[in-house]
């Protein structure tokens, strides 16, 4: 690491001045990068069940510096953590402080693309590997090794990688390999290039190196894992299908059994100008891959599983978040999007979106091997299941109807609705807690003052007789050029509980210039679940500022 | 630490001398084609606008509904041409094509569904968008949508599309 750094600050002057003499037009020297700062200060409030911090102020903060020239480019990453904020995989001081977690090099031409150092990559839909970040939920499992792309011609893409994964400021124990490859005949096939029809294939395999270490089961070192994908399409119709299959490989998600996992998608769509329809389905079982078998929670994950739900963002939509189930599930959902012209009845001036969409999640039918081991028992098989069975528990269910219009230049209104079935004691992993059935309803109004000045208001309430009952949320929002101001208040009026019918209240305010923004916010957030693409950290209730500041340069 | 402290510092001088290009890598287009992103950019050495969503991004969706009302006009009269994308993940990366469709947003739309293109334009939070003059070089970016944002992103792609410098915006954002 020492060497890269001090390779770098070597080299940097010097392209500098070789870019210089240079002078031409396409091999210029960049640079750039951003910075990203979280920061809270916390209050205890007993009251909503916000802790006391010693530190008063947690932070986290990132930097990215990238560099390049002509085909060459590399950068660092700075993280520091001062220390962890509440709620992250990392909080609790085993991984505060100040450190560079990732640094890489990249050479990239028309046909190869070489990367040594940190990167980040998809296979497919994800299902055998994806090394991704998402901040906001504290994970990032880069790998570090080195990674070949090759289009070997036009259509027909491969790469290959090897290395381990990032586990906070250290690396995985595991070792993983993988190769990837695609055709997409309509490239390919110079005559097929402008056809209706497209079609193309493609697989993946990777390998995971562990050595065994468990004193009771004799565990595989090697883990291999496959995938096939295709795609079909004709005009606006387009098919898309992956199927996966994992050896077996006990782990702590899989309570140490012997079973094989496998995974099936498919996701049919139709659309042309003003109308889209989206059909898909899921079917998964045990097919949580980890470059290391005793992590857990969001740590060291190879394999993805897309969730099938819809990802909302209206605080109340999003209160009971979906979490993918990777030791078994299976998933429906409809997509329905529509265009009311303009001009017409229901379009009036300006068109009105209809967006319509409905999903049920199940769990998996599993039967047990034999009357004297219960299902999932350590050691064994672990159960039978056959591809597409499925139980008789609902985990999810929702029907959302949402109407978007804009009424006039000054007038903008966007109306939902939501009907939802939350199956909370798998979906927490609790026990014995009622399942959550809510009605949720959206209403957002934006007027125009003038061009740049808007005043926003928003009103959100959620009807349930479960858990912790009825809540409304007020917004108002004014933003004007650079500016934003923001207030709102949730409040958990039908909490069965009467001194726990609490105001969230929050008031905050923005400013934003060019690729740099910074907000302050002031209020209470309470506690939850914040879920990305199926995977969910939890929020702890908290009471305090918040200020966060982000640049790109 | 010193290293550390050498390595922003070299980068920081370097930041002040050159502008931004856009890098190379591949994104797939709504066909499943891989494309690359110096290839995308390509417009007769007209403005372009890069513009990064999500589906989910109700802010996105207001920036690209109002920037989609104004396309035309803004094409007449300065021939930019507008790119959307979209940083959505497996979970809705096969949805994109149905909702842009249904809204009848008329820009090239890509996608970026593990967020190599977001990452190498260093974009933090969607919706962010980059402004490239006739030569590809970045000549103005906005992150976040604040309602009537599309009159200032106007008046850039004019100042851009006549080849007038955009320096005054940039020694205001460096004396931040």
């Amino acid at each position: 690491m020492k060497r890269f750094l001090f390779l770098l600050v070597v080299f940097l002057p010097a392209i500098q001045l070789f870019a210089q003499k240079d002078g031409k037009n396409e091999n210029k020297f960049n640079v750039s990068g951003n910075f990203q700062s979280d920061l809270q200060y916390y209050f205890e409030d007993q009251k909503i069940g916000a802790v006391a911090v010693d530190e008063r102020l947690l932070s986290n903060s990132y930097a990215n510096f990238m560099i390049s020239y002509g085909k060459f480019s590399a950068g660092v990453r700075f993280e520091g953590y001062y220390n962890t904020l509440l709620g992250f995989p990392n909080s609790g001081g085993k991984n505060d402080g100040f450190g560079v977690p990732s640094y890489w090099a990249n050479f990239t031409n028309d046909k190869l693309e070489v990367t040594v150092g940190h990167f980040y990559e998809q296979f497919g839909n994800g299902l055998t590997l994806r090394s991704y970040e998402e901040k906001s939920l504290g994970i990032d499992n880069a790998i570090l090794g080195a990674r070949v792309k090759y289009t070997i011609v036009p259509g027909v893409n491969i790469k290959g990688l090897v290395g381990k994964q990032r586990y906070y400021w250290e690396l995985s124990d595991g070792i993983l390999r993988g190769v990837d490859g695609e055709i997409q005949f309509n490239e390919m096939i110079k005559s097929l290039n402008d056809s209706q029809f497209r079609f193309g294939i493609g697989g993946s395999f990777v390998s995971k190196y562990q050595k065994e270490d468990n004193p009771i089961y004799n565990l595989p070192n090697n883990v291999a894992t496959g995938a096939g994908r295709l795609n079909i399409g004709y005009s606006g119709f387009n098919l898309i299908s992956e199927y996966a299959y994992k050896i077996n490989d006990p782990s702590a998600d899989n309570n140490y059994i012997y079973r094989p996992g496998q995974a099936f998608l498919i996701n049919a769509t139709y659309s042309q100008k003003g109308l889209g329809v989206i059909l898909s389905t899921k079917w998964v079982d045990n097919m949580s891959l980890r470059s290391d078998r005793n992590a857990t929670l969001s740590d060291l994950t190879v394999s993805y599983l897309p969730e099938i739900t819809r990802n909302y963002t209206y605080v109340l939509q999003a209160f009971y978040p979906y979490a993918s189930q990777p030791m078994g599930e299976w998933g429906v959902k409809g997509e329905f999007f529509y265009k009311f012209k303009k001009g017409s009845k229901l379009g009036g001036k300006y068109g009105t979106t209809i967006t319509l969409n409905y999903s049920r999640v199940h769990n998996i039918k599993k039967t047990a091997m034999n009357d004297s081991t219960p299902i999932g028992t350590s050691g064994t098989y672990g159960y039978n299941t056959s591809l597409f069975a499925v139980g008789n528990e609902l985990y999810y269910q929702d029907i959302n109807v949402e109407i978007s219009k804009k009424w006039s230049k000054k007038w903008y209104t966007n109306i939902a609705y939501m009907n939802l079935y939350y199956n909370y004691n798998v979906l927490m992993g609790t026990a014995g807690h009622d399942n959550v059935k809510a009605n949720i309803g959206v209403i957002e109004a934006t007027y125009k003052i003038t061009d740049k000045y808007a005043l926003k208001g928003e009103v959100q309430a959620m009807f349930t007789k479960q858990d912790k009952g009825n809540w409304i949320l007020g917004q108002i929002e004014f933003t004007m050029p650079n500016w934003f101001f923001t207030v709102f208040d949730n409040w958990n009026y039908g909490n069965p509980d009467k001194d726990a019918r609490v105001h969230y209240f929050n008031v905050g305010f923005g400013y934003v210039k060019g690729g740099n923004r910074i907000q302050l916010t002031y209020g209470k957030q309470r506690e939850g679940v914040m879920c990305v693409g199926g995977v969910c950290r939890h929020v702890p209730a908290s009471n305090g500022f918040a200020l966060s500041i982000s640049s790109t340069f | 630490m010193k290293k550390i402290v050498l390595v922003i510092l070299a980068f920081a001088v370097c930041a002040t001398m050159y502008s931004q290009e856009i890098p190379q890598v591949q994104l797939k287009n709504l066909k499943g084609k891989v494309v690359n992103s110096q290839e995308i950019i390509e417009n007769d050495g007209k403005p372009v606008m890069i513009c990064f969503f999500a589906t989910w991004c109700k802010p996105c969706i207001k920036e690209l509904t109002a920037f989609s009302e104004a396309y035309e006009d803004w094409a007449d009269e300065t021939g930019v041409k507008i790119i959307a994308v979209s940083i959505d993940d497996a979970r809705s990366t096969n949805s994109v094509g149905p909702f842009v469709n249904a809204r009848g947003w008329e820009f090239d739309v890509y996608l970026d569904a593990n967020g190599d293109f977001k990452r190498a334009m260093n974009v933090n939070n969607v919706p962010h968008s980059f402004l490239l003059d006739g030569k590809g070089n970045v000549a103005w970016q906005h992150t976040s949508y604040l309602e009537g944002d599309e009159a200032e992103t106007f008046e850039m792609i004019k100042k851009v599309a006549a080849g007038e410098s955009l320096k005054e915006e940039k020694v205001e954002k460096e004396e931040e």
